[in-house]
């Protein structure tokens, strides 16, 4: 079984989204620039008047590492993508890449991605497929 | 009131350590470090180490009464953040005297702490979900984008561990000692593309501990405090601002050559936490020894081995040396040996020496600026 996040109230909003299959992330109402992780204040202005807002789920590929050693959960899917991908919106995340062979010929750095969620649970994490599809 | 390191060992031995608890690890540590000062428990009266166990209970085995204490615990750099600290409360009279330890049974786990983080903390809820195993598949997921913006070669992060390896040759205390090519490194067991097994720290067991104090009650040669930096960025690598390069890596450096009043060319040796291959390239360039994108060419180019003119990592560091999961206290160790003639890999001529610990994953980080001479 791969981990299950477990909400906390100040994450509540994002994975209510994650299950209604939106990925919603924090704006701040005085800089109005997003952010994430969620969290009661803005990281850049110090803000506290902020909202939570539906991202676009358009994504590229930051960065990653093709993981060979599985954490529990994982065994079938080893070697596989542990990557960090840059929202349209301006914020990161770590996320897996599914929907193309997770090797580096099929894994160019800036890369476009589009967001799906797998169900773990009572929870729905978000994963990235490229965009346009499943390879 | 100028502030120096009075006393320092290590434990022993380093490696593999069934027999010692971690505990164990901490107090023969203090007891080295005592009697490499000169000094008793009578003569401390601050202490700072980690979480596992803490203060309280190393004090306490120890039989210290303190009247100062420290447990910053913010990854391997922790160390780094008590030397500063210890020297903040020894100028401000808060203590005379300041016993740092560390002990850790990171490869055999014997009265070790617990690993592992709940489902609802921030990593349980937006890293761990992913598939990470502990720091080398999330420690090394800044390495593809560095090396897609600054053009660093899959050889040139091999040589990182070839160049500290042929350091580790010259010290008979070091777990690997064998000299390693290139090739060896690309050919040995991929971890976490693009890091393969001889680009990943050790796994030891192990211990080492520092006196801070007052230049006028130190008993022996003493090394000098010249400066000292510490900052932080982000809990989580994924948040990290920009993938090649560390903000607490520029800030604490920056802090610590200001207080110092030193430049680079005063710099003889340097320490640079490596618990992957990729992270003295990110110390050397965000401690501004050479530009952005030329780190990986210096290595290369045997800068930084032996004979070099920027010696670095001369225990043969994380990769070769020992890491027992947090390694800054080994990396002040060695710049110490360094200081006073004493290591194994001597270098000739050290009167400066720079030490850059790094906690977590770039997440802490603290720089201190050592000498031993007053300028």
């Amino acid at each position: 079984m791969k981990p299950v996040p477990k909400p906390t109230p100040e994450t509540q909003p994002f994975w209510d989204g994650t299950a209604a299959g939106e990925l919603r992330i924090q704006r701040c109402l005085t800089c109005e620039r997003h952010y994430f992780y969620p969290r009661p204040n803005c990281p850049r202005c110090g803000g506290d008047q902020v909202e939570w807002v539906r991202a676009s789920g358009r994504a590229t590929l930051y960065s990653y590492v093709i993981n060979h050693r599985p954490a529990p959960g994982f065994e079938d899917e080893a070697p596989y993508a542990i990557a960090v991908v840059e929202l349209a919106e301006g914020v990161r995340m770590m996320t897996n890449i599914v929907g193309v062979p997770n090797v580096p010929e099929h894994l160019p750095l800036d890369m476009e991605l589009q967001v799906v969620f797998e169900r773990r649970g009572d929870v729905s994490v978000p994963l990235f497929e490229p965009a346009g599809g499943a390879a | 009131m100028t502030i120096v390191i009075a006393g320092a060992s290590e434990t022993d031995e380093v490696g593999r350590l069934p027999g010692h608890s971690t505990t164990q690890l901490h107090l023969e540590a203090a007891r080295n470090a005592l009697a490499d000062a000169g000094m008793t428990i009578h003569d401390i009266d601050g202490i700072a180490t980690v979480g596992t166990p803490g203060p309280v209970q190393i004090a306490h085995a120890l039989g210290i009464t303190p009247a100062w204490l420290d447990g910053t615990g913010v990854g391997g750099s922790s160390f780094l953040f008590h030397v500063r600290h210890a020297a903040a409360a020894v100028r401000a009279g808060l203590c005379r005297t300041v016993l740092i330890t560390h002990g850790e049974s990171g490869r055999s786990r014997v009265g070790a702490g617990r690993f592992g983080m709940g489902p609802d903390s921030l990593l349980g809820q937006f890293e761990l979900p992913y598939g990470v195993v502990g720091p080398p598949t999330s420690f090394t997921i800044t390495a593809l984008r560095y090396m897609k913006e600054t053009g660093l070669t899959h050889e040139q992060l091999a040589e990182v561990a070839v160049a500290q390896r042929r350091w580790a040759h010259l010290n008979p205390r070091a777990m690997y000692r064998d000299l390693i090519t290139v090739a060896d490194v690309l050919d040995s067991r991929m971890v976490a593309y693009p890091l393969h097994l001889l680009e990943c720290c050790l796994v030891t067991d192990g211990g080492g501990a520092l006196i801070v104090t007052s230049e006028e009650r130190a008993r022996r040669s003493p090394v000098y405090l010249l400066g000292s930096g510490e900052s932080a960025e982000s809990p989580m690598i994924s948040q990290m601002e920009d993938f090649t390069t560390s903000k607490g890596f520029r800030l604490s450096g920056e802090a610590a050559f200001a207080e110092a009043k030193i430049g680079h060319e005063d710099v003889d040796h340097l320490m640079v936490y490596d618990a992957f291959a990729h992270v003295p390239i990110y110390g050397l360039e965000d401690l501004g020894f050479v530009g952005r994108g030329e780190a990986g060419a210096f290595i290369a180019e045997g800068h930084t081995s032996p004979g070099g003119r920027l010696p670095m990592n001369t225990n043969g560091g994380g990769l070769s040396y020992t890491h027992t999961g947090m390694y800054g206290m080994f990396a002040i160790q060695e710049a110490v040996r360094q200081l006073r003639g004493e290591a194994a890999a001597q270098v000739p001529d050290v009167e400066v020496s720079v030490v850059l610990g790094n906690g977590g994953m770039f997440a802490s980080a603290a720089t201190l600026v050592l000498s031993n001479r007053l300028p």
